[in-house]
């Protein structure tokens, strides 16, 4: 119980973090948002009063406890070019994002997982070193590069897939997911380098233990031993990596949601930090910053319900 | 053994791989042509030639020229010393500062929390975000771009370094230092410092080829570099528009970013693997 006081108040320390972070950077920021909204025509007294209006007038600290109070209502605040609150303008543009970050983790796990176990269980062989040098090729691509790779290949020459975009808005779910297919192939493919590393480790820190030996020694048949001792125990940990790697892609799928210009929550970052609309990079980082954290906790607490050693020992 | 010896006979260790030779060998090679060819040659890879424009590959423009008829391959090679500049300085600064907060954490108890929480807030944006909203704010720049990418990988290295500071600190030979009297910060600078090296080591290998995917992604979403520095990213940043017709002026950049870092990941593994003690009783 006091393991799970103790991270929970560090994953709230951690958030009041972000908060002040996320606050302090688009505050040290330069350049003036009014001046962008209200154009060259805009006069002093102009810029002034929406200074006014959006409370940027005020001291830091009074804006910071105005927009911290108001985070704790659940309210973002309100885009300053999207005429919109920003909780809004993320949710219209979650789908794609959840979307493709969970199509990608699928195909990463998909990948990641077999080739992961091929390598640990066939150590030493060509097929690891083949297998572990392709995970190191796979970290060492540029998403944007690879999806240019493929629009080129498999949208402009071959026509299979869109090359952008998500469809139009009443398309079915069908049409909008063949969108996805290129996106999540690169991304996939890219963080399934990841998935197979981790995976191989996990599974070669199990095969090491005294109980496979004993299992081997008792006369089990390797594929029993691999199936029953190995994997179940080796799960863990890769589901761990899994969940944080979905965190992850949350928000890491910047660079390719604007190669492939799909209208998602990291197409609206770009967008707003290049229009400087400070609400709407403070809502969106601290959203993806608390997913994140929360992931990691109930990641945490997982672990806390499978291994009682956790939660005894008081870490 | 004398220091000296330890680390040779280490370095023999590492070479014995031909994966880490190969490796090592592509990174001089990358090195020495980014030092060398832009003196020899003394061409301009700005130098616009509008009747060359869009050449496919060919004897004369090896991996053809971009949308201004400049040379790509050209502009590769001065590109690789911009880009890895970017790569050494942001390993560099995120390795020192990484170095020092993690020891600070590890070694002082009351100042783990607190440096902890913070390395913990940062790491939960996504690299490539916090990449973004820092060069956002400080501008687009080859310096402001080095220097996001040095915050964005520090917590990184500040949490290996303290979780091997709190292994150290736990020592005979740090206990034994203290009883005799040795003032702390000799015992971090002549105890624990030596025995990170080498975590910090491969960090350092690791982040370099990271800093180096990073700013192309940057440069590529426009908050990176500016277009008119020759780096990987801007290259094929610039050439996008253009990748249906002549797909060499984003294809070969590209493979520059993939070989180089895939060769210095292919050394920071090598290196793990020789100091890691427990992969070298099992094989």
């Amino acid at each position: 119980m006091r393991f799970l006081l103790n991270r929970l108040a560090g994953a709230c320390m951690v958030l009041v973090i972000v908060a002040v972070m996320v606050f302090m950077l688009t505050h040290m920021a330069a350049g003036d948002p009014m001046a962008l909204l209200l154009g060259d025509q805009a006069t002093v007294e102009d810029i002034a009063q929406a200074r006014t209006q959006y409370g940027l007038d005020k001291p830091l600290p009074t804006q910071f406890a105005l927009w911290a109070g108001e985070l704790f209502k659940g309210n973002l605040g309100q885009s300053i070019f999207l005429q919109m609150p920003v909780a809004q303008a993320l949710l219209e543009r979650s789908e794609p994002t959840l979307f493709l970050a969970l199509f990608a983790v699928s195909i990463a796990a998909l990948i990641g997982v077999p080739c992961g176990m091929a390598a640990a269980i066939w150590r030493g062989s060509l097929a690891d070193q083949a297998l572990s040098g392709m995970a190191m090729l796979g970290a060492s691509i540029p998403s944007f590069w690879m999806g240019l790779l493929l629009i080129q290949l498999f949208a402009v020459r071959l026509g299979w897939f869109p090359a952008s975009g998500y469809g139009d808005p009443g398309m079915g779910l069908g049409q909008r997911l063949h969108h996805l297919v290129l996106p999540a192939i690169v991304l996939g493919v890219l963080n399934s380098a990841l998935i197979i590393r981790f995976t191989r480790a996990s599974m070669l820190d199990i095969l090491g233990e005294d109980y496979v030996r004993t299992a081997r020694a008792k006369g089990l048949p390797e594929r029993v031993v691999i199936v029953q001792h190995v994997l179940g125990n080796a799960l863990v940990p890769i589901i761990t990596v899994l969940g944080l790697t979905t965190a992850v892609m949350i928000g890491g799928t910047v660079v390719t949601e604007t190669v492939f210009n799909l209208p998602g929550v990291g197409n609206l970052v770009v967008r707003a930090v290049l229009r400087r609309d400070y609400p709407v990079i403070q809502g969106t980082l601290l959203v993806i910053a608390a997913i994140y954290v929360f992931i990691n906790l109930m990641i945490d607490l997982l672990y806390t319900v499978v291994d009682p050693r956790i939660r005894l020992g008081g870490v | 053994m004398s220091v000296d010896s330890r680390w040779s006979l280490q370095l023999r260790r590492l070479f014995a791989r031909k994966v880490v030779v190969l490796a090592a060998c592509m990174l001089a090679l990358i090195v020495l042509v980014a030092a060398v060819w832009p003196a020899v040659s003394g061409a301009d890879p700005n130098a616009i030639a509008v009747s060359e424009r869009l050449r496919a590959p060919s004897a004369v423009h090896w991996a053809g020229t971009d949308e201004l008829g400049r040379d790509v391959l050209l502009r590769i090679v001065h590109g690789a010393r911009y880009s890895l500049l970017i790569g050494c300085v942001t390993a560099a600064g995120a390795v020192l500062l990484g170095t020092l907060m993690g020891i600070l954490a590890g070694f002082f108890t009351r100042l783990d929390a607190p440096l902890m929480r913070l390395v913990d807030a940062m790491m939960s944006f996504p690299d490539i975000l916090l990449g973004i909203a820092l060069v956002s704010i400080l501008g687009v720049s080859l310096w402001n771009v080095m220097l996001a990418l040095v915050v964005v990988y520090t917590p990184r290295v500040a949490r290996v370094v303290r979780a091997a500071t709190l292994v150290l600190r736990e020592l005979l030979f740090v206990d034994a230092a203290r009883a005799l009297g040795v003032r702390t910060h000799r015992i971090l600078w002549a105890h624990v410092l030596p025995n990170l090296m080498s975590p910090v080591l491969v960090q350092l290998t690791f982040i370099f080829a990271y800093a180096i995917l990073a700013e192309a992604g940057l440069s590529f979403l426009g908050v990176g570099v500016p277009p008119e520095i020759p780096t990987w990213g801007t290259m094929i940043a610039g050439s996008l528009e253009y990748s249906d017709r002549a797909i060499w002026t984003v294809l070969f950049p590209g493979l520059a970013i993939v070989l180089t870092a895939v060769s210095l990941q292919m050394l920071g593994d090598g290196v793990r693997d020789m100091l890691d003690p427990k992969l070298k009783k099992a094989v």
